[in-house]
């Protein structure tokens, strides 16, 4: 939600607080509430409810669309922006983060400091947090999402009597599990406590070890260890130069520098996939140039091309005094066997010359085609950009009817004799020329796609026309008369047939 | 219209199979010596057929098509259709677009293709008689396609041929199409007129070409005369020998 209000504010679309609002996520039965903003918690919206009903509780309910995979890759980020406080991190679920702070919270003065650290630091990028620090994962897991408000900091001595008032789901537990366990009586941590152990062995003896809450019990009381698993720092490619001296043109330094981050991303076999390069002025401004490759590459030589059309725009001022390359996406490269003749293929590989396109001409203007299954000519094929990395042999369902060698992006209006309601067209006018059609084959009728379209769209009668002068068209009528969208149908003309 | 004598002697689709062969490998040995630059003009009506005769013209060569075109071409005579080129003209290659605004920008497109080996050729689209195509430009790509061995052709509409450094240099036009066998009012095969106004290797001549939807081939033949001016013009010449 937090997220979503952060980006919504970049984009100056940020919606009142005192508005009802709340994100939606597919559901098996039309969209579900994801998260909700505190007005639509008064209105009654609950999570996990449908977006329909939700609606019909709170009708000035605003909705947008969750992103989970995106949250998840920003919680992905926020805990290694929180290895700030200690060296180990982790996710922990969907919303939580698990830091690991043995030895380092004297960094912060003391525990308490450390949490009131984090809760700062926290809130000024925009998220709200709940912070608990406690001797175990389970324990710390408990109290900042079950506990009272505000920090909470458990002590091995007292961790015991304080977990105990917390219902049986603070023991992290789901499901079954946790009905079992309503059903048996058990409302509290400390009720569980209470009862012999024996016991619960043999009731839990056949649960999955993440669900059974004898083990969780102990792992939040201490008895059976739980590390956190903290992945690696996505390694980063960087090459900077420090200059002794300002300089005004960087083009002399940029092959020492794409040269040593080629070398270090060939060590790991990796290639960029985009580049930036930093220039630090002395006055302190920071010039920036990027590119981006369609395939990733470790060729020094081909990074410095595609950076060197925009050295030009960068504007020098005083000078410059460091330059950083840094590769920020970056992608595996197999490393390629070179022919048994070791004739070496001096030409430009295709990669190469499509960046080289993309450089100079925009990522919009280099394109693919990619075909999908659709029997309406413009969406069966699409054209993408190049970068975006579409399957270079065409694998789509073969459209057995005949399509023209040639399509418009946008049908062209055309003026056409033809006899009402449906007969072939006889005659028509294309930018003040009138064509005699000499021979027809058709109508090819494409109905609109419904599950696209909105209601209303008309069909389509596809002829194959050939005119006196030997051209050969593809023309269609859209619609039939009479058919309840629409005044007299309207001629177009698609394509062109070779 | 004056009939040149077409050098190989283009021969009737009539002819027995043997003699077609003979006379499309003549002009397969004549057409594609070295790769080069080909001019290929649309006349009005002509651009769809002038795009089957360059792709019916794409050697066995692997690899994909660099296809530059203006801004002004697409928007009056569309882009390349992927599952007509399939059905139609039998073209399953992996296709690379890029649009220019410009027509330089389509020439540093083209000659940038050039470069690159791994393209069976490139073909450009330029709308009119841009300034930027000029004489040194067309022989900047044809150096460059001799060189690199990659083939290149330049589709023009709305042109008309000024000074080029092309081998080759072609007008299309349509025609009538062959006659349907399963539907009598329906268009058949395509059938194009086919005009080598300039070549370096044979003698300019007309053909009528009509290509096989089946078999993706193009059958090309003598242009079609016509019978009653023929017929007329000789018997004025009888009269006045007489």
């Amino acid at each position: 939600m937090e997220r979503w209000r952060r980006a919504a504010k970049r984009a100056r679309q940020s919606p009142l607080d005192d508005l009802p609002f709340a994100l939606t996520r597919e559901g098996p039965h039309g969209p579900v509430i994801h998260a909700t903003n505190p007005m639509a918690e008064l209105g009654g919206v609950l999570i996990g409810s449908r977006a329909v009903d939700a609606r019909a509780l709170c009708p000035a309910l605003m909705l947008a669309e969750a992103d989970p995979a995106a949250d998840a890759a920003a919680l992905r980020q926020l805990a290694l922006w929180a290895r700030r406080w200690c060296p180990w991190s982790a996710t922990d679920g969907a919303d939580g983060l698990v830091l690991d702070t043995t030895g380092s919270a004297h960094l912060c003065g003391g525990e308490a400091g450390l949490l009131a650290d984090i809760e700062a630091r926290l809130s000024s990028i925009g998220f709200s947090q709940r912070a608990a620090l406690a001797p175990t994962w389970g324990a710390a897991w408990a109290m900042a999402r079950f506990g009272p408000h505000g920090a909470q900091i458990l002590s091995p001595e007292d961790m015991a009597s304080r977990l105990a008032p917390l219902p049986v789901r603070a023991l992290r537990l789901e499901g079954e599990t946790l009905l079992l366990l309503r059903r048996l009586g058990f409302k509290t941590v400390g009720s569980l406590l209470d009862i012999p152990r024996m016991a619960l062995t043999r009731r839990f003896s056949r649960i999955a070890a993440d669900a059974n809450p004898l083990l969780r019990l102990d792992q939040a009381l201490g008895r059976l260890p739980e590390p956190v698993n903290s992945p690696d720092e996505p390694a980063q490619f960087r090459a900077l130069v420090k200059l002794a001296e300002p300089i005004h043109d960087i083009a002399p330094h940029l092959p020492d520098l794409a040269r040593q981050l080629a070398a270090d991303l060939a060590r790991q076999n990796l290639g960029a996939r985009r580049l930036r390069l930093w220039a630090f002025r002395v006055d302190g401004d920071i010039g920036q140039a990027s590119a981006a490759t369609s395939t990733a590459s470790h060729d020094a030589d081909h990074l410095v091309w595609l950076l060197g059309g925009q050295l030009a725009a960068i504007d020098p001022g005083y000078g410059f005094d460091a330059l950083l390359l840094e590769a920020s996406d970056t992608e595996p490269i197999r490393p390629a066997q070179p022919g048994l003749d070791s004739r070496a293929d001096s030409g430009l590989p295709l990669p190469a010359l499509v960046d080289r396109l993309i450089a100079r001409l925009g990522a919009q203007s280099v394109l693919r085609p990619m075909l999908r299954e659709s029997h309406i000519p413009e969406r069966a094929e699409l054209w993408v950009s190049a970068l975006t990395g579409a399957p270079d042999t065409l694998t789509a369902p073969p459209v057995t009817a005949l399509r023209p060698a040639r399509l418009l992006d946008v049908p062209a209006e055309i003026i056409v004799l033809y006899a009402v309601p449906e007969g072939p067209p006889a005659q028509f006018i294309w930018w003040r020329k009138t064509h005699r059609v000499t021979r027809y084959a058709g109508p090819e009728r494409i109905a609109p796609e419904w599950w696209h379209d909105r209601p209303g769209t008309r069909l389509r009668d596809y002829y194959r026309i050939e005119t006196e002068a030997g051209a050969r068209y593809w023309i269609f009528r859209q619609g039939v008369l009479g058919d309840g969208r629409g005044a007299i149908p309207r001629w177009f003309l698609h394509g062109f047939f070779a | 219209m004056a009939q040149p004598t077409p050098l190989p002697t283009p021969i009737s689709a009539h002819q027995p199979p043997t003699a077609r062969r003979q006379a499309r490998s003549l002009r397969g040995a004549g057409s594609a010596p070295a790769p080069a630059l080909w001019d290929v003009f649309a006349e009005p009506g002509g651009m769809a057929p002038a795009t089957g005769f360059v792709l019916s013209h794409i050697t066995d060569r692997p690899g994909a098509i660099l296809w530059v075109q203006d801004r002004l071409s697409r928007l009056e005579v569309g882009a390349p259709c992927v599952h007509g080129l399939r059905a139609d003209l039998g073209i399953t290659r992996p296709l690379l677009m890029v649009q220019a605004s410009r027509p330089l920008d389509v020439l540093w497109a083209l000659e940038e293709g050039l470069r690159c080996t791994a393209l069976a050729c490139v073909i450009g689209e330029i709308w009119g008689d841009p300034k930027a195509l000029d004489f040194t430009a067309t022989k900047r790509l044809h150096l460059r396609a001799e060189t690199n061995g990659v083939p290149v052709f330049l589709l023009r509409n709305a042109a008309t041929a000024n000074l080029s450094a092309a081998r080759e240099r072609w007008r299309i036009a349509p025609r009538p199409s062959a006659p349907n066998a399963d539907d009598t009012r329906a268009p058949g095969d395509p059938r194009w007129q086919l005009s080598l106004f300039k070549s370096r290797h044979q003698q300019p001549a007309d053909w009528e070409g009509q290509h096989d939807h089946t078999t993706h081939r193009l059958h090309l033949a003598a242009p079609p005369s016509d019978g009653a001016l023929a017929a007329g013009g000789q018997t004025r010449t009888a009269i006045a020998a007489g």
